[in-house]
C-alpha cells in the first residue's frame, strides 16, 4: 500500500466553516425561542420561510447559474436565513420573505461569488432591500405576547426606538431584557441575545473586538449626548434597536469585517458612530443595518492594516 | 420651468468646467512619444504573454522602434508574418526563423511509470517539486498537475484524461514559452517545428543510468546510444545518459525513432502514426 | 505562566510515549551514514572503501564554514562510498560499513561514570564540540560550533536551553531531561563556560511535570541555572518564540538571535555536548521516539547514526498495518517519508505514523476571511494574503510582506476552517522570493 505524502503540517484543528456556521445557529437559538413565544406563529413561519428559500436560492443558483458543487452543506445560507428573518417584523407576508431571501442570497452573496467574496452582510442587504422597497409592511412591528396563533393578522404598534423618538417614551428596562417590546423578530431579547453572543465568544468563533468596540462607542457617543439633553440614556440605546443582534452576530460576519485587530476596533467604532448618527439625527429610528453596511464598504481598506509583526519596527 | 432651468445650467456649468479641468490637465501632462510605436502595437497579437523576452506587447514595440533594428527582435507568437509587417512599417529589415512549437520531454503515462506513493498536498508541480521526487522513481518527469496549462494562454496545452500525459496541439501552440518557464523540472523545450506540423523528439528528461531510469519508467531514455548511432544527420547528442534531438539539424527521417528500445523517441504528426 | 506573545496554536499533544524509557537498538549488519547530516555542504571523506574503521573514528571532514564532521558509529570495514536514495528520492552522498565486532575508539570514555567537573577552557570546548561534529538535535541541524562562536558585536549574556518539545508526539527531549538530567546539567554549565555567561535558563512545557521537578531538583545545587516552565502552546519551540516567551526580548526580522544577548541550544544538544566534552565521544547516537496511535505500543530508542530507520521502528512490532502516512519528526513540521527503508541521520528526532483514516487532507472550500490565520501566524504575518499571492505568483508583493519572516511552523493551514493549503503555496513563495534575493546580491 503505497503511503502518502503531503507538505507539513500532518494534522488539522478539526475546524471547518460548517462548524463555525453551526456554532452561530446554535447561538441564535435563545434569541429565536424567545421570539416564537412573544410573536408566536409569525416568528415561525417568518424564518422557516425564510431559512428555506435562502437555502433553495442558494441551491438553485450554484446549479443552474454558476455550475459550480452544491455549497449549501456548509450552512452558511441557513445563518442567512435566520439572520434575515431576524431583522424582519414577524407579521410580513411570505412572500416577502421570499423576496428578501432572493435579494440576500442572489444579490447580497452569489453574485459575487458565493460565501466569502461577498462585500456586503448578506443578510441585511436583504433587509435593507425590503425596507426600501416595502417600507409600510417593514415598519408595522406586531406587538409582543399576544398569544401563539397569530401571523399576518398580529396587532401593530411602534418600537421602542420608534416611540421614543415620536412621544419620548423610555421603554421599561425588564421588557427589553426579556424581549417584551415590539420590534423586528429577534432583536427583542436583550439576554436571549447576550447568552448568544457569550457561546459565540466561548466557542472562539467570534472575537470581542467588534462588540465591544461597537458597544462602547454607542455607550460613549450616546452618553455625551443625553447629558447634553439630546436622545435617550446609553443603556436604552444598547438595548434597543438591534444593537445587541447587529454587534453580535450581524457585524462579525467573517467575509464582511476586517480581519486584523485594529482593523476590528475603527470598524467597530465606526459602526457605533454612524448608528447614533443616524438614531439622533436621522429619518430612521434606528441605524444599524445602514451603519454596518456603511462599514462592510470600508473593509477592504480596513483590511490594509497589517497585524503587528514578530520582529517588526 | 424655472428649476429645469437652474438644474440644466447648474449640470451644464459643471459639465463644461470639468471638460475645461480635463482638458488643460491632458495638455500640461501630455508625454510626447513616437507615433510608430502604436502603429507597431497595432500589428502584434497583443497576447502580452513575454514570449519576446519583454514584459509586454507595447515594450516589445517600443523596443523595436528605439532599436532600429529587429536584429534578436522576434515576437514568436505573430511570427514571420508580424515580424513583416512591423520591418515593412519601420523600413526595416526582418530576419527569417521557423515557427516553433513546445515539446515536453516526458511522455508522463501513468501506467508506464510504477508509483511508490501518493501525492495529497496542493495540486501544483512546484509545490510538489519543492517537497520531493514525486509519486514515481523518476526525479526527472513531469508531475502531471499542470502548472504549464494554467501558464498557456492559447489552450494549446492538455491533459490525456486517460493516460495522464500533458499533449501540446501544436496548431495552436505560439511557443512563446510561458509553460516552460512554469515547469518546475524544465521539462519544456521550445524548438523548430516542420512542415505540417512535424517532429521527432526525445520523450525523455531521465538523467539517471540506464537500469535505474527503466526501473522508474518504461519509456524511459537510457542512454544506449541507439538513436545516436542511426542518425545520419549528427542530430542526436547524448549527455547524462539522455538522447537530445536538436530540432535544428533533424531531418525528420524517423531512424532514431525505430531504433529506440524503450520507444523514448516520439514523432508527432506523421500520417502513419506509430503507436 | 510564560509563553510568547504573537500568535500560535494549540494541537492535541499526543506524548504517547512519554512515560517509555530509552531502549537501544541492536547494531545493524551495515551501517550507511550520509555525508550531509547538516545544513550546509556535504562533509568530505577521509576513508577509503576497505578501510577498517572503529566506533567514533573521524570517517568524513567538515567542508566549510556551517557544516560538521561525522564519525562512524560502528566499528568493520568501509565497503564503497556511493550514492542512497534517500526517503524522499533525493540522492544523497553516503559511506557503506560492513559492521565486525564493536570497538570503540581508545579514547573514548565507555566506563559508563558521571563526570561532573570540567576545567576545560572555553576555546577548548569550542574545539572539542566542532570536532564531534555536534549540530542543532532540534532538527535543523545547525552546527553548534558555529551558533557558539557569534558575530563579535553581539555581547552575549545568557544561554537558553530549549526543552520544550511543544511539536506532538515526539518525546526524545521529555525522555532525556528525565534520564539524563544531571548530565545535561553539566552540559548547560559547559556551555555556559564556552559563552561566558552567568545565566542559563531551561524553558520546559508544562506539560512535562516529571522533567520540570527532575531538573529543578539538580538546578537547586548549581548556580545560574534557572528552570521556567511555559505555558503549553505551539511554535513555542521556535527559537525565536522560547528568547521572547524566556526573556521578553524580541528577535528583531532579518537578523540573528544572538542580537539580543542570547544563545538558543536544544537538550539533546546540551546532552551531546556533555558526552563529548566530558567523555570524547562524539555524535554517533541519535536518541528517537516512535509513536503511532494504532502502534501497539510506542516507545523511546538510541539508535545509532546509520542504522536502518526500519530496524527501529522493528523494535516495537514495524509499522501499524492501518499506516496511511509515515512522518520524519513530528505532525506539525516533520517531512512525510515514502518508505522507511532510510538510514537514522542527525535530523532523525522521531519517526510518527498517521493512520490511513486521519492521514488523508480534508478537501479546501473558499477562504471565508475569517481572520483565523492571521490571528495563528507566530510571526504576524498575513497567510491568507500570502497564498493569494503566491497563486498569482506576485513574489515582488509577498517579499515586501515579509515573506521570508515566516519559518513554515504551519500554524495557519493547521487552523484554517476552509481548510486551504495555505503553507505549501507560502512555502513556495519563500522559496522564490529567497532565489530571488540570492540573485540580486550575486
Amino acid at each position: 500500500m503505497n503511503k502518502l505524502i503531503t507538505p507539513a503540517p500532518h494534522i488539522h484543528s478539526g475546524d471547518s466553516v460548517t462548524k463555525r456556521m453551526g456554532y452561530v445557529i446554535l447561538a441564535l437559538l435563545p434569541a429565536w425561542g424567545i421570539s416564537i413565544w412573544q410573536f408566536g406563529l409569525g416568528a415561525l413561519a417568518v424564518t422557516l420561510i425564510s431559512i428555506a428559500s435562502c437555502v433553495l436560492f442558494e441551491f438553485l443558483i450554484q446549479r443552474f447559474l454558476l455550475k459550480r458543487p452544491n455549497s449549501t452543506g456548509d450552512l452558511s445560507a441557513v445563518v442567512t436565513g435566520l439572520l434575515l428573518a431576524f431583522n424582519l417584523p414577524s407579521n410580513l407576508p411570505f412572500w416577502i420573505v421570499i423576496i428578501g431571501a432572493l435579494v440576500a442570497i442572489g444579490i447580497g452573496k452569489m453574485s459575487f461569488g458565493g460565501i466569502g467574496s461577498n462585500p456586503f452582510n448578506p443578510a441585511l442587504v436583504g433587509r435593507v432591500f425590503l425596507l426600501i422597497s416595502f417600507p409600510a409592511q417593514m415598519t408595522s412591528w406586531p406587538l409582543a405576547g399576544q398569544g401563539f396563533a397569530h401571523y399576518m393578522d398580529a396587532e401593530t404598534g411602534a418600537t421602542p426606538l420608534a416611540q421614543l423618538a415620536s412621544q419620548g417614551l423610555s421603554p421599561d428596562l425588564m421588557d427589553l431584557l426579556i424581549g417584551r417590546i415590539g420590534g423586528s423578530l429577534g432583536e427583542v431579547s436583550a439576554i436571549a441575545l447576550l447568552v448568544g453572543g457569550l457561546f459565540l465568544l466561548a466557542t472562539g468563533t467570534i472575537r470581542y473586538y467588534i462588540p465591544v468596540s461597537i458597544m462602547a462607542t454607542v455607550a460613549l457617543f450616546t452618553g455625551i449626548l443625553h447629558a447634553c439633553g439630546i436622545g435617550a440614556d446609553p443603556l436604552t440605546h444598547l438595548l434597543t434597536g438591534g444593537l445587541l443582534l447587529g454587534a453580535l452576530f450581524m457585524a462579525t460576519d467573517y467575509a464582511t469585517s476586517p480581519m486584523t485587530k485594529l482593523g476590528q476596533v475603527i470598524y467597530g467604532i465606526g459602526i457605533g458612530i454612524i448608528t447614533v448618527l443616524i438614531r439622533e439625527f436621522g429619518i430612521y429610528p434606528e441605524g444599524m443595518s445602514f451603519a454596518i453596511l456603511l462599514m462592510n464598504a470600508v473593509t477592504p481598506l480596513l483590511n490594509h492594516l497589517t497585524p503587528k509583526r514578530f520582529g517588526g519596527n | 420651468m424655472q428649476i429645469i432651468l437652474y438644474t440644466v445650467l447648474l449640470l451644464g456649468g459643471i459639465g463644461a468646467f470639468a471638460a475645461l479641468a480635463l482638458y488643460l490637465t491632458a495638455k500640461k501632462f501630455k508625454v510626447e512619444e513616437d507615433s510608430r510605436i502604436d502603429l507597431v502595437e497595432a500589428a502584434l497579437p497583443g497576447a502580452n504573454c513575454g514570449g519576446c523576452g519583454q514584459a509586454g506587447c507595447r515594450q516589445f514595440a517600443e523596443k523595436c522602434v528605439k532599436a532600429g533594428s529587429l536584429d534578436g527582435l522576434r515576437c514568436p507568437v505573430g511570427g514571420d508574418a508580424t515580424m513583416r509587417a512591423i520591418a515593412d512599417g519601420l523600413g526595416l529589415q526582418a530576419g527569417e526563423s521557423d515557427p516553433q512549437v513546445a515539446v515536453i520531454r516526458c511522455a508522463a503515462e501513468c501506467l508506464k511509470r510504477p508509483t511508490t506513493n501518493r501525492y495529497d498536498g496542493a495540486k501544483n508541480c512546484s509545490v510538489a517539486h519543492m517537497l520531493y521526487i514525486g509519486e514515481t522513481d523518476c526525479a526527472y518527469g513531469c508531475f502531471g498537475f499542470g502548472d504549464c496549462i494554467a501558464a498557456c494562454q492559447f489552450g494549446a496545452l492538455s491533459q490525456n484524461s486517460e493516460t495522464g500525459a500533458i499533449e501540446v496541439n501544436a496548431d495552436k501552440c505560439t511557443a512563446c514559452g510561458a509553460c516552460a518557464k512554469a515547469c518546475p523540472r524544465h521539462l519544456i523545450e521550445i524548438r523548430r517545428k516542420g512542415p505540417k506540423n512535424r517532429y521527432v523528439y526525445v520523450a525523455c528528461a531521465n538523467q539517471d543510468k540506464g537500469a535505474v531510469a527503466r526501473k522508474a519508467c518504461e519509456n524511459a531514455c537510457i542512454g544506449c546510444t541507439k538513436c545516436q548511432k542511426t542518425c545520419e544527420w549528427d542530430a542526436i547528442q547524448i549527455e547524462h545518459n539522455l538522447a537530445h534531438i536538436d530540432g535544428d539539424k533533424c531531418r525528420m527521417c524517423r531512424k532514431c525513432e525505430e531504433a529506440c528500445p524503450t520507444k523514448a523517441i516520439r514523432s508527432v504528426h506523421f500520417t502513419n502514426e506509430k503507436a | 505562566m510564560k509563553t510568547f506573545k504573537i500568535g500560535g496554536v494549540h494541537p492535541h499533544d499526543n506524548k504517547l510515549a512519554a512515560g517509555r524509557r530509552f531502549e537501544p537498538v541492536p547494531l545493524p549488519k551495515e551501517a550507511i551514514i550520509q555525508l550531509n547530516q547538516h545544513i550546509g555542504a556535504p562533509a568530505v571523506p577521509v576513508v577509503e572503501p576497505g578501510e577498517e574503521v572503529k566506533v567514533g573514528q573521524l570517517i568524513a571532514k567538515a567542508n566549510g564554514f556551517v557544516s560538521a564532521n561525522i564519525h562512524s558509529s560502528v566499528s568493520g570495514k568501509v565497503t564503497k562510498i556511493d550514492e542512497i536514495i534517500d526517503a524522499w528520492g533525493a540522492h544523497q552522498p553516503a559511506i557503506f560499513i560492513e559492521v565486525e565486532g564493536d570497538v570503540w575508539m581508545p579514547d573514548i570514555d565507555i566506563s559508563g561514570k558521571f563526570k561532573p567537573t570540567c576545567n576545560l577552557s572555553a576555546d577548548e570546548i569550542k574545539r572539542k564540540i566542532a570536532d564531534a561534529g555536534i549540530v542543532g538535535l532540534g532538527g535543523a541541524c545547525f552546527p553548534t560550533h558555529v551558533k557558539l562562536n557569534p558575530p563579535k558585536e553581539h555581547v552575549i549574556d545568557t544561554l537558553i536551553v530549549n526543552g520544550v518539545e511543544c511539536e506532538p508526539y515526539l518525546t526524545p527531549n521529555h525522555r532525556l531531561m528525565i534520564e539524563k538530567g544531571e548530565e545535561i546539567m553539566v552540559g548547560v554549565q559547559i556551555l555556559m563556560r564556552a559563552l561566558g555567561v552567568d545565566t542559563a535558563l531551561i524553558g520546559i512545557e508544562c506539560n512535562k511535570r516529571d522533567a520540570i521537578e527532575e531538573l529543578e531538583r539538580i538546578a537547586a545545587r548549581k548556580e545560574g541555572i534557572r528552570i521556567v516552565p511555559l505555558k503549553m502552546k505551539y511554535p513555542q519551540g521556535g527559537e525565536k518564540q522560547l528568547i521572547q516567551a524566556l526573556t521578553g526580548r524580541e528577535v528583531k526580522s532579518g537578523q540573528l538571535p544572538s542580537s539580543t544577548g542570547v544563545v538558543v541550544q536544544n537538550v539533546a544538544t546540551v546532552f551531546a555536548v556533555y558526552e563529548a566534552v566530558q567523555l570524547n565521544k562524539p555524535l554517533i547516537e541519535m536518541y528517537m521516539s516512535v509513536c503511532g496511535k494504532e502502534m501497539e505500543q510506542n516507545g523511546n530508542f538510541r539508535a545509532r547514526i546509520g542504522c536502518s530507520v526500519n530496524d527501529v521502528v522493528n523494535m516495537i512490532g514495524g509499522m501499524p498495518e492501518v499506516t496511511g502516512k509515515i512522518i520524519a519528526g513530528g505532525p506539525m513540521m516533520g517531512r512525510a517519508m515514502i518508505h522507511l527503508n532510510t538510514p537514522v541521520t542527525k535530523r532523525t528526532t522521531g519517526i510518527t505514523f498517521i493512520s490511513q483514516k486521519s492521514a488523508p487532507r480534508f478537501a479546501s472550500s473558499p477562504c471565508i476571511r475569517c481572520g483565523r490565520c492571521i490571528q495563528a501566524c507566530p510571526m504576524g504575518l498575513e497567510p491568507y494574503l500570502l497564498y493569494k499571492k503566491a497563486l498569482q505568483k506576485d513574489w515582488d508583493f509577498m517579499e515586501a510582506h515579509h515573506i521570508m519572516d515566516c519559518m513554515e511552523c504551519g500554524c495557519c493551514t493547521f487552523t484554517c476552517p476552509s481548510r486551504q493549503p495555505l503553507l505549501d503555496f507560502v512555502r513556495l513563495g519563500k522559496a522564490t522570493v529567497a532565489a530571488n534575493i540570492r540573485k540580486r546580491k550575486s
